[in-house]
C-alpha cells in the first residue's frame, strides 16, 4: 500500500514535469487511460464538464471524453461503481454516503468540488399564497428576504390539522438538497423526520414528509399535486416560475452562504489505477471553472448557450440564464441580483475541503443516516479518505507551471479546513474541527448518542 | 401482362404498394372506371384518413396547455424533425473537425518524435438522432436473434414431445406476461456480475437492453413454434416413422418445413414485441438509442421537447411498421416456396 502510494506520487511528479515541458516538446503525459466516459445529471452545475469538453480543455490534456446524461442519481452512482462510467458529476453526499455505507456501499473519492450554492426551495402557488401572509414586507413593498421556514410552519400545521400530510420533494437521500431543506425546515421549527436503521424513508417523527424525485421531474410532480414543494438545483426552480406553477422562496445561498454543492467523483479503485489521468481530468475541470467565473461572470452567457443544447441540460435558454447570469427570480417579476448564486471558482470553490465533507457527515448524523455517535476523529478520518486535495494540488501546480492559472488562485497552505463560519440562516456557528459539539448545538436533530426510536420520537399527529 | 400483375399483386399489397396495380391496369387499357374505383379504395381512402387525422391533431393540439407549452401540432413536429436532421449534419461537421484536429496533433507529435506513441481515438461527441435509430435497430436485432436461437429449437422439442411441452408450459405461461420493466433490474444485476471485462466489446447498457428484449420476445416464437410442430399432419410424421428417418433428418425434412408458416408467425410477433419492449428498456438501461432519446428530451423539459418526442414516436411507429412488413414479406416468400415443395 505504502509502496503503491509512493509510486503513484512519483508518477504524478514525472507527469507534472512532462506537462511543464509539453508545449515545447509535444511529449504527452503518460496517461493510464485516455478514453473516458463521464456521467452527469441535467443540472446547470454540470457546467464545468460541458465547458471543458466544448472548449477543448479535455483534449488539451490528451483526454478523449464522452459525456453522458444519466437517468437519476442512483443510476449514476451505480454506473460509476460498476465501471461503466469512469467518473461523474455527483452530489457531495454521494461519495461520503457510499464510503460509509449508507445506501450503496463503495469507496468513492473526489478531488474536485464542482461549485458552491446553486439550489433553491420552491413551493406551490397555493402554499405560497398561504405562506405570504406570514412573511414580513420590506421597505420596497416586496417580501423581506431571507424567507424563513417560520412562515411555512402555520401552513404545515393547518394541513396537518386538516388530516393532510404535508409532502415535499428532494432529489436523493444523501443530496445537498435534502440536508438544506431539512436545515431550513428545522431552523423554522418544522421537524423533517429521522432516518433509522429500520426505516430508511427518513420520515420517522416528521412534520413534513420528504420523498425522492429526480430533479428534471420536480416541476411536473409539483404540478401534479403529488408534492407541495421541493428543494432542487437549477434550472428546475426557475422552470417553476416561468411555467407559473410555483414560487421559489429561498436559495441555499441564504440558508448557508457559499455552501459546497456538487463534486466530481470517481471510485478509489479507479483513482489508484489511473493517477495521471485523474490529475489530467482535474486540470481540465479547473480550467473550465476558471473560465466560468472569469471577469465577473463575463462568460456566463456563452455557458448558457452551451448548456441549453439538448445533449447537456437542454432546458430553454431563458430558464437557464435566469440563475446562471447572476440573478434569481422569486415570485414572478421579483427578480433579484444574486451574483453568487452559482459559484464555480471564486472563494476557492473547487478545492475539496475536508470541512465540507465534515458538514455533510454531521447532517447525516443529525438526521439518523449515521445511526450511532462517532468521535470527532472519525469525521476527520472519513473526510480524509474521501476528499483528495493531494490530487487537486498536483493539477493546480501543473496549471500554474503551464501559465494557465495564477499562483494566488489556490489555497496552497490550507490544512483542508475552512475557518469556522456562522453564515447560516439561523446563525449557528459551524467549526468542522468539533463536529460533535456542532451537532449538539443544533436545536432539532439527534444529539450525542441518541437513537431515533420509532415509537418515542414520533410527534403526535 | 395480366398474369404478371396477378402474381405481383400479393407482394405489392404486402409492401403497401397495392395501389400501383390499378394504375398499371389503366395504363394497359383496362376498364378505367372500375380501376379508378379500386384506386380510390386502395390509395384515396387511406390518404383521406391520414389527412383527417392530421386535421384533427392540429385542431385539438393547441387546446391542451401543458407546463411545456401547448401540445405541438403536425407542423411543429415537422419543424423539429428538420431540426434533428440539421443537428445530425452539424454533429457530423464537428466530427470531421475533431478528426482533423486529432490528425494535426498526431502529425505534430510524430514530427517531433519519430517513435511517438500516437493513437487514433474515436469521436467523442453525442450520438445524433440517426445514430440513435441505428443503435436501437442493432439492439432489437441482437435481442431478437438471441430469442429466435433459443425459442425455435426449444419450440421444436416441445412440439415433438408432449411431455416436454407439459414441463415448460407453466413456466412459459408465467414468464410471458412479465413487463420489461420488471426484468431490467434483474438483468442489470446479473449482467454486471457475470459480464466482467476490462475492455468490453459491447457496452453493458447495450447488453442489458438486448437481453431484456430477448426475455420478452422469446415467448411468441416459442409458443407458435411448439404449436406449429405439434399440429403437423400425423400422416407426414407416420411417413417419417415408416422410413425410419433418423431424428435430425426428420426434423430438417419434415418438421421444420411443415411448421415454417407458424414459426414465422411467431418470429414476426416476437420482433414486434421486441421493438415495443426495447424503448422501455433503453429508457432505463441508458442504452443510447431511441428510448434514451425520449427520456433525455423528457428531462430537458424545453419548449421543443414535446415536439421532439413526437418525432420519436412517429419514428418508432414507422420503423415498427417496416419491421412487421419485412417479416411478413419474408414469411410469404418462405411459405410460398415451402408450399410448392
Amino acid at each position: 500500500m505504502q509502496n503503491g502510494r509512493a509510486h503513484s506520487i512519483g508518477c504524478a511528479v514525472l507527469a507534472a514535469a512532462a506537462l511543464g515541458a509539453w508545449g515545447a516538446s509535444a511529449a504527452p503525459p503518460a496517461l493510464e487511460k485516455d478514453e473516458l466516459k463521464l456521467g452527469f445529471i441535467k443540472l446547470t452545475d454540470m457546467a464545468p464538464l460541458a465547458v471543458a469538453y466544448e472548449l477543448g480543455y479535455f483534449e488539451d490534456e490528451g483526454l478523449f471524453v464522452k459525456l453522458e446524461p444519466q437517468a437519476n442519481w442512483k443510476v449514476l452512482l451505480d454506473r460509476v461503481i460498476t465501471g461503466e462510467l469512469d467518473g461523474a458529476h455527483m452530489l457531495a453526499g454521494q461519495p461520503l454516503g457510499a464510503t460509509i455505507g449508507f445506501g450503496t456501499t463503495a469507496h468513492v473519492v473526489t478531488a474536485f468540488s464542482m461549485d458552491l450554492n446553486g439550489n433553491g426551495i420552491t413551493v406551490s402557488n397555493d402554499v405560497w399564497a398561504a405562506m405570504k401572509k406570514n412573511v414580513p414586507v420590506g421597505a420596497d413593498g416586496k417580501p423581506a428576504h431571507p424567507i424563513k421556514a417560520d412562515a411555512l410552519k402555520p401552513v404545515v400545521d393547518a394541513y396537518r390539522a386538516a388530516g393532510k400530510p404535508f409532502k415535499m420533494g428532494m432529489v436523493f437521500p444523501v443530496s445537498t438538497h435534502n440536508y438544506e431543506l431539512r436545515y431550513w425546515l428545522a431552523a423554522g421549527g418544522i421537524h423533517p423526520g429521522y432516518y433509522t436503521s429500520a426505516d430508511v424513508s427518513g420520515q420517522v417523527g416528521a412534520d413534513v414528509l420528504l420523498s425522492v424525485t429526480p430533479p428534471p421531474q420536480m416541476p411536473a410532480t409539483l404540478e401534479a399535486g403529488t408534492i407541495y414543494g421541493y428543494a432542487v438545483g437549477e434550472p428546475w426552480n426557475q422552470q417553476a416560475v416561468i411555467k407559473g406553477i410555483g414560487v421559489p422562496v429561498v436559495t441555499d445561498y441564504e440558508i448557508w452562504k457559499n455552501n459546497p454543492e456538487k463534486v466530481f467523483g470517481v471510485t478509489a479503485e479507479w483513482a489508484a489505477a489511473n493517477p495521471n489521468t485523474h490529475v489530467a481530468l482535474v486540470k481540465a475541470l479547473i480550467r473550465a471553472a476558471i473560465w466560468l467565473d472569469a471577469n465577473g461572470n463575463a462568460n456566463r452567457q456563452a455557458a448558457v448557450e452551451m448548456l441549453a443544447r439538448p445533449e447537456y441540460v437542454g432546458a430553454d435558454r431563458a430558464v437557464i440564464a435566469n440563475s446562471m447570469t447572476g440573478t434569481f427570480e422569486y415570485e414572478r417579476g421579483d427578480k433579484r441580483a444574486v451574483p453568487d448564486f452559482n459559484v464555480f471558482f471564486r472563494y476557492f470553490a473547487t478545492y475539496p475541503y475536508y470541512s465540507d465533507a465534515v458538514w455533510y457527515l454531521t447532517q447525516m448524523r443529525r438526521w439518523g443516516q449515521i445511526t450511532e455517535q462517532k468521535p470527532d476523529s472519525w469525521y476527520d478520518a472519513t473526510a480524509k479518505s474521501v476528499y483528495r486535495p493531494d490530487v487537486y494540488l498536483k493539477a493546480a501546480r501543473a496549471l500554474v507551471a503551464e501559465g494557465k492559472a495564477k499562483e494566488q488562485d489556490f489555497p496552497w497552505t490550507t490544512d483542508g479546513y475552512r475557518a469556522p463560519t456562522h453564515d447560516f440562516i439561523d446563525g449557528v456557528t459551524f467549526d468542522a474541527h468539533t463536529p460533535n459539539a456542532y451537532i449538539d448545538s443544533l436545536k432539532i436533530g439527534l444529539k450525542g448518542d441518541e437513537r431515533p426510536a420509532a415509537t418515542e420520537l414520533v410527534t403526535a399527529q | 401482362m395480366d398474369a404478371v400483375l396477378a402474381r405481383a399483386n400479393p407482394y405489392l399489397t404486402l409492401l403497401g404498394l397495392g395501389w400501383l396495380v390499378p394504375l398499371v391496369k389503366i395504363a394497359s387499357g383496362d376498364d378505367w372506371q372500375r380501376q379508378v374505383r379500386e384506386l380510390w379504395r386502395q390509395l384515396g381512402v387511406p390518404l383521406l384518413a391520414i389527412a383527417l387525422f392530421l386535421l384533427a391533431w392540429s385542431q385539438l393540439a393547441g387546446r391542451i396547455e401543458t407546463s411545456l407549452g401547448g401540445i405541438p401540432g403536425p407542423s411543429a413536429v415537422w419543424h423539429e424533425a428538420g431540426g434533428l436532421v440539421a443537428e445530425h449534419r452539424a454533429e457530423r461537421a464537428r466530427r470531421a473537425e475533431f478528426y482533423a484536429r486529432q490528425d494535426a496533433r498526431n502529425a505534430a507529435a510524430r514530427a517531433a518524435d519519430g517513435n511517438a506513441d500516437v493513437r487514433v481515438h474515436r469521436y467523442t461527441g453525442k450520438p445524433t438522432y440517426l445514430d440513435q435509430i441505428l443503435t436501437s435497430l442493432a439492439t432489437v436485432f441482437t435481442g431478437f436473434v438471441l430469442a429466435a436461437l433459443v425459442a425455435v429449437p426449444l419450440g421444436v422439442v416441445a412440439g415433438l414431445s408432449p411431455t416436454i411441452n407439459a414441463a415448460i408450459n407453466p413456466l412459459v405461461q408465467i414468464f410471458k406476461p412479465v413487463s420489461p420493466l420488471a426484468w431490467l433490474p434483474i438483468v442489470t444485476m446479473v449482467v454486471s456480475a457475470v459480464y466482467v471485462s476490462s475492455e468490453p466489446l459491447l457496452a453493458k447498457s447495450f447488453v442489458n437492453s438486448a437481453i431484456t428484449v430477448t426475455l420478452c420476445s422469446l415467448w411468441p416464437a416459442l409458443i407458435n413454434t411448439a404449436l406449429g410442430v405439434a399440429s403437423i399432419d400425423k400422416d407426414l410424421m407416420n411417413v417419417g416413422r415408416v422410413l425410419q428417418l433418423p431424428w435430425h433428418t426428420k426434423v430438417l425434412k419434415i418438421v421444420l418445413p411443415s411448421a415454417l408458416p407458424l414459426i414465422f408467425t411467431g418470429l414476426r410477433l416476437s420482433l414486434g414485441v421486441g421493438w415495443m419492449v426495447l424503448i422501455a428498456a433503453e429508457m432505463l438501461a441508458q442504452n443510447p438509442g431511441l428510448g434514451k432519446f425520449v427520456w433525455d428530451e423528457f428531462q430537458n423539459g424545453s419548449s421543443a421537447s414535446l415536439a421532439r418526442i413526437m418525432v420519436a414516436v412517429l419514428t418508432i411507429g414507422g420503423i415498427g411498421f417496416l419491421l412487421d412488413r419485412t417479416m411478413l414479406a419474408l414469411q410469404a416468400a418462405v411459405t410460398h416456396t415451402a408450399g410448392r415443395r
